[in-house]
């Protein structure tokens, strides 16, 4: 059994092992959740640096080729009459996105600790959700690649629907409804390519190598980018979002902002890799949605006053960068949009955490309701701080890296419209800084509000642990960001020599 | 690494790392464990990184070398094979300079800290941010590449959030940080846009590159596609925005009040000293490309001047001491920036006054900043009005103090005189007379602000005999900085300061060092300055030196005009109204109605259609667990079998179809079991 089938059967022996445990046995349910995903950790830590030393730590980019070069791959015929395979292999982006994942339902589970409702479920759907975004980051098979898409986004209606908060039936309801609207697009787009490239195969490569005629690409391109979009907020079908974030519960929030939207702009990639026609045609609208998404997220996020809602939509300004960084088809640009998934999972996963515990503790998530938390809880209060830096860019983490690599690539594009795109886009830098500040001086700084906030404590173990990896994780990525970049320039080649 | 074969130089790269080891020790470990710890942590290795820093100057200006060395760099980021992100350390006359001047008087700073903040909750946590600032101060003059400047940029900006915003209990203190992140961070976004037109066009990011004649020639000759513009003055009016922001020149001072809120020695270190004429350093570093533009230079020159002008008039009307010297370090900053305004390349002298000046006026206005800290420490007011007569009391801050003060007014033989007066010369030599009137007036007005807060305060009468009576003079460690820092205020003006520093890179345009003319005292020009010094501290003098009716008579006169000055020509309620009202009420809130009502109304409103739709076929769906059961098994049966007769592998087939029922029952049990009674469709129909 190969590296990748292991990464994504131990949350699945995980589910199976907590669904044949007692109920009341929530002390185990919760150790067996965490020691799957620390495997998976440490798993997804070797295999970022075993890729790493196979295509060597600097140097020219050895990567010239069109085809996808892919590693740890694993291959079994399943229909054959259909061509479906069971067809795994990873290359550097994958990598970097597995690695996100396990960062993220590792510390998703340390937030999860203090959880005492229905815990083994809870702990199941969890676990399935993340086998299924382990699967979509592995497949190299459309039809594998959608069958662990339906598995990571299904579990989410039942999560949020059973666990969440506030309108949480409605939330779970829309959220799933607008994401099934994206899935419908997504499977009729995978069957016109499988007909279209008239090769009996759902393998990637061979779809992207059949050259699919240009007049299906014309149409297709926007279906499948408006299919994968959905998923990864692009405007105007980015309302979910919002609704979503502030019913789930902690966790939830976390993998879903956190990894789930990744998978948009993962597909989204794909896309573009199978469809360069189609997405050189597209490209200037879906800048123009995504110029929106940016500008208007951040603008609208000024506005709120609920945490989740205010972290919400600066999920939908910086997940726009990534569609936005693609859309421009330009090497430095995707460069930018893939770190940004990574950084952007890093510090949402770290937003949710945080507002999960501040919620636990003032019972509010309203800012004006808040106050001077810094001196209750400095711990979580600086923790915050540093991901709202990271926020907003600050050079040092990983956001900044992101968004430099896009800015620069998005300038390269040479006329007067693009570069307005650019400005406006470039202009979030200053609006992210201001809803930024306004929430952490608002929540942290001056007076304490409450009284009844004077008594609170501040983060116990369970708490420090996953917020200090992603700290750490968010600064390490964006003090040495050599190692990301190497890993995804070397999977871009192939995309770049498809767009030429 | 290339060795330079110079010790210190070869390890200059530990004088900012330095600084951030003891960021990380006394921020992560010492929080707790008292001041001691904390603030000898800071200052121990503030304290060797000053010594590396002084060995480097020593072995640069003793060398004599004059030229750009490169003890280190690397590749940090890649954005395409082509562009490369480098960072390294950049060893030049004025990055030399700049760590000379940052680390010693960082190093003071942080031995007064010691007295200041004793006693206060956040006292680890002031050094550690102290450690910080230090650090990226450090990197950011020590820069290799414009991409590197940007990252400390940004870096020294943060750290003067944390710190102006140090008593965060304080909502002044809380507005007045987000107040200077926000006005610099729009700012930078200008500075953003030149990074990004100099890497596309200019091909790279390196000061040694981007600096050098060809490159200038190739930027001077690429046009946008717009109006066919040039891209050098283009980029270097952008650069030059971000350094506008950070040196807070008009219309982007209004932080740099504000930013008063933090503790002194933060007002005297930051905000005076060292981050604000970061812009200057920027515009200093890239100086051959400003001077190939001229547009570049006039921007750089007209603001320059006019913010020395507005700034020093807005201080002769106020009251707190710390903002008559925050307005006089506006002043002093547009007096450097129009000193680089008026150089050449072929006449380098503004360049060298520049840099002459912000090394005096780093001392002096230090100095005035940690005297003013300790009337603060005696008196506890900010206010004026509250001090006098505090001479007594306070001899040795007295007596530093009014150093300071004739520094800073251009009194012969002190330090201030000398820089101020090769500004002046630089501005009649580049025959730009406007300018050399308006920066002779403002020699004038330095000079009568300054002695109106120095009689203000020590002389006069004490007003409140309450704070007088408990008014002593602080500890050593307050008083020993002050008396260090006095010594270059006085001195400094004596080296001569054009040998050593210059404009880089001379090499390339043919003039070395010795060539450079070393201007004597024009005393045509120092002269008259002194005199205008003096006659603005005779005025002084006159109205402040005993408590009289007369200020008040002017200001009564003046009455509106002096009520505009007063309240800072109301730049701040400007500011204000825009941004609370126009952009907050006009364009973000609209685009939060336009989000829930318009676009997510529309997706609400396909769902509902949806659901009227499926109201009518509902009669097929009963509800009841067991039909849901019965067709969701028969469903997977039915797709086992197609599969199978498609021919997968029985195993394969058998295992899926398990699995998709396994999972499916899974599923749907759970959702059955606890939403049917809530049936959430019906939620979407109440929103």
């Amino acid at each position: 059994m190969g590296l990748l089938t292991t990464i994504i059967l131990i949350p699945f022996l995980a589910v199976i092992v907590i669904g044949l445990l007692p109920e009341k046995q929530t002390a185990w349910i919760k150790r067996t959740a965490l020691l799957a995903t620390a495997i998976n950790l440490g798993l997804s830590i070797y295999l970022c640096l075993d890729y790493l030393g196979k295509i060597g730590w600097s140097g020219a980019n050895p990567n010239t080729g069109a085809g996808l070069s892919l590693s740890y791959e694993e291959r079994f015929t399943w229909l054959g009459k259909l061509g479906i395979q069971y067809y795994l292999g990873v290359d550097g982006i994958s990598v970097l996105m597995i690695l996100l994942t396990s960062i993220v339902i590792f510390c998703g589970v340390f937030a999860s600790w203090q959880h005492e409702h229905r815990v083994k479920e809870f702990f199941c759907f969890l676990l399935l959700l993340v086998t299924g975004v382990y699967g979509v980051f592995a497949a190299h098979d459309f039809f594998l690649f959608f069958l662990f898409y339906e598995v990571a986004v299904l579990p989410m209606y039942v999560l949020i629907g059973l666990w969440g908060t506030g309108p949480k039936e409605y939330s779970a309801m829309k959220l799933t409804l607008m994401l099934m609207g994206g899935s419908a697009l997504i499977v009729v787009g995978i069957l016109v390519l499988y007909f279209q490239a008239g090769k009996h195969s759902f393998d990637f490569s061979v779809i992207a190598q059949a050259k699919i005629p240009v007049s299906t690409q014309m149409w297709l391109f926007p279906v499948m980018f408006f299919g994968f979009g959905t998923l990864g907020g692009l405007w105007p079908f980015h309302t979910w979002s919002p609704d979503g974030h502030a019913s789930a519960p902690t966790a939830v929030s976390m993998l879903h902002a956190g990894v789930l939207m990744k998978l948009g702009g993962y597909g989204c990639l794909k896309m573009i890799y199978v469809m360069p026609e189609g997405a050189k045609m597209w490209g200037t609208f879906f800048m123009i949605l995504t110029t929106v998404n940016i500008f208007y997220g951040a603008l609208v996020a000024i506005q709120k006053t609920d945490l989740k809602y205010i972290t919400a939509y600066s999920s939908v300004s910086h997940c726009g960068l990534v569609l936005f960084g693609l859309a421009t088809l330009n090497q430095t640009a995707f460069q930018g949009a893939v770190v940004q998934m990574f950084a952007h999972g890093l510090m949402t996963a770290l937003f949710f955490a945080l507002i999960g515990m501040i919620y636990g503790r003032t019972h509010t998530r309203y800012i004006t309701q808040m106050g001077g938390l810094l001196k209750v809880m400095p711990y979580l209060g600086v923790s915050y701080m540093i991901g709202g830096m990271a926020g907003l860019g600050l050079p040092g983490l990983a956001g900044f890296i992101a968004e430099i690599q896009v800015f620069v690539g998005s300038f390269a594009l040479n006329s007067v419209f693009h570069r307005i795109l650019t400005i406006l886009v470039a202009t979030s830098v200053v609006t992210t800084a201001v809803y930024m500040l306004r929430a952490l001086t608002r929540m942290l700084y001056g007076p304490i509000q409450d009284e009844h906030h004077e008594h609170l404590t501040d983060a116990n173990f369970m708490e420090r642990v996953p917020l200090a990896i992603l700290i750490f994780m968010l600064a390490f990525a964006g003090i040495f960001p050599g190692w990301m970049i190497r890993l995804i320039e070397y999977s871009l080649a192939p995309v770049m020599a498809n767009l030429q | 690494m290339t060795s330079t074969g110079f010790w210190f130089i070869d390890h200059l790269w530990l004088v900012p790392l330095l600084p951030f080891l003891g960021f990380l020790v006394v921020g992560l470990f010492v929080q707790k464990s008292g001041e001691r710890p904390a603030s000898s942590l800071a200052i121990l290795a503030i304290g060797a990184s000053m010594v590396l820093s002084w060995g480097a100057g020593w072995e640069y200006f003793t060398a004599n070398l004059g030229r750009t060395l490169v003890p280190l760099k690397f590749e940090w980021l890649r954005f395409s094979p082509t562009l490369i992100g480098n960072m390294g350390v950049l060893v030049d006359n004025i990055s030399v300079l700049l760590i000379l001047v940052v680390t010693t008087i960082s190093f003071l700073i942080h031995v007064y800290s010691q007295g200041y903040m004793h006693g206060d909750p956040g006292y680890p946590r002031f050094f550690a941010c102290l450690n910080l600032f230090t650090f990226s101060m450090l990197g950011l003059v020590l820069s290799f590449s414009i991409l590197q400047i940007f990252i400390f940029w940004e870096l020294v900006g943060v750290s003067s959030f944390l710190l102006i915003g140090f008593y965060w209990n304080k909502p002044s203190a809380v507005a007045a940080c987000k107040k200077a992140f926000i006005v610099t961070r729009f700012a930078d976004l200008g500075f953003l846009l030149g990074l990004l037109v100099i890497g596309y066009y200019g091909k790279g990011f390196d000061f040694i590159y981007l600096t050098s004649p060809e490159t200038i020639k190739n930027l001077e000759q690429t046009r946008l596609p717009l109006l066919g513009v040039s891209v050098l003055p283009l980029s270097a009016i952008l650069v030059y925005a971000g350094a506008a922001g950070k040196s807070a020149m008009f219309p982007l001072h209004i932080w740099l009040p504000d930013a008063m809120e933090g503790p002194t020695p933060v007002s005297a270190l930051i905000h005076a000293a060292t981050m604000v004429v970061a812009g200057v350093y920027l515009v200093a570093r890239l100086f051959p490309l400003y001077a190939a533009t001229e547009a570049g230079l006039m921007t750089v020159m007209v603001i320059g001047a006019f913010t020395s002008l507005f700034a020093a008039v807005i201080a002769t009307t106020q009251f707190d001491i710390k903002r008559v010297l925050a307005f006089s370090t506006l002043s002093q900053l547009g007096y450097m920036m129009l000193s680089l305004g008026v150089a050449t390349m072929d006449n380098p002298l503004g360049f060298t006054a520049s840099m002459f000046h912000l090394t005096t006026h780093a001392c002096f206005k230090a100095l005035l900043f940690l005297g003013a800290g300790s009337v603060i420490h005696a008196v506890h007011s900010n206010d004026m009005r509250d001090m006098g007569g505090l001479r007594r009391p306070l001899p040795i801050t007295h007596a530093t103090f009014l150093i300071a003060c004739l520094a800073i007014a251009g009194v012969p033989p002190l330090s201030g005189f000398f820089s101020k007066d090769e500004i002046l010369a630089a501005a009649w030599n580049g025959e730009h007379y406007v300018v050399f009137a308006v920066a002779m007036l403002v020699a004038g007005l330095t000079a009568f602000y300054m002695f109106r807060l120095y009689f203000m305060t020590f002389w006069s009468y004490p007003k409140d005999m309450h704070r007088f009576e408990h008014a002593h003079e602080s500890p050593l460690s307050m008083t020993f900085p002050l008396m260090v820092l006095a010594v270059p205020s006085v001195f400094l003006g004596l080296v001569p300061f054009s040998h050593y520093v210059s404009i880089g890179q001379l090499e390339h345009h043919g003039v070395s060092i010795g060539h450079l003319e070393h201007h004597g005292i024009n005393w045509w020009i120092a002269g008259p300055a002194s005199a205008m010094g003096l006659a603005g501290i005779a005025l002084a003098f006159l109205l402040y030196f005993h408590p009289n009716g007369v200020p008040g008579k002017i200001a009564f006169a003046f009455g509106p005009l002096h009520k505009l000055v007063y309240n800072k020509f109301y730049v701040d309620e400007l500011y204000l109204f825009f941004t609370k009202s126009v952009i907050f009420r006009f364009i973000s809130a609209p685009f939060a109605w336009f989000d829930r009502h318009l676009v997510d109304g529309s997706m609400d409103w396909i769902a509902q259609t949806t659901l009227l739709a499926g109201n009518k076929v509902r009669s097929s769906v009963t509800g009841r667990l067991q039909t849901y059961l019965f067709w969701s098994i028969s469903g997977a049966v039915i797709l086992g079998a197609i599969v199978w007769q498609i021919g997968g592998t029985v195993g394969w087939t058998l295992a899926f179809t398990g699995l998709g029922l396994v999972a499916m029952m899974f599923i749907w049990q759970f959702v059955l079991q606890l939403l049917n009674r809530s049936e959430p469709l019906k939620r979407i129909k109440q929103d």
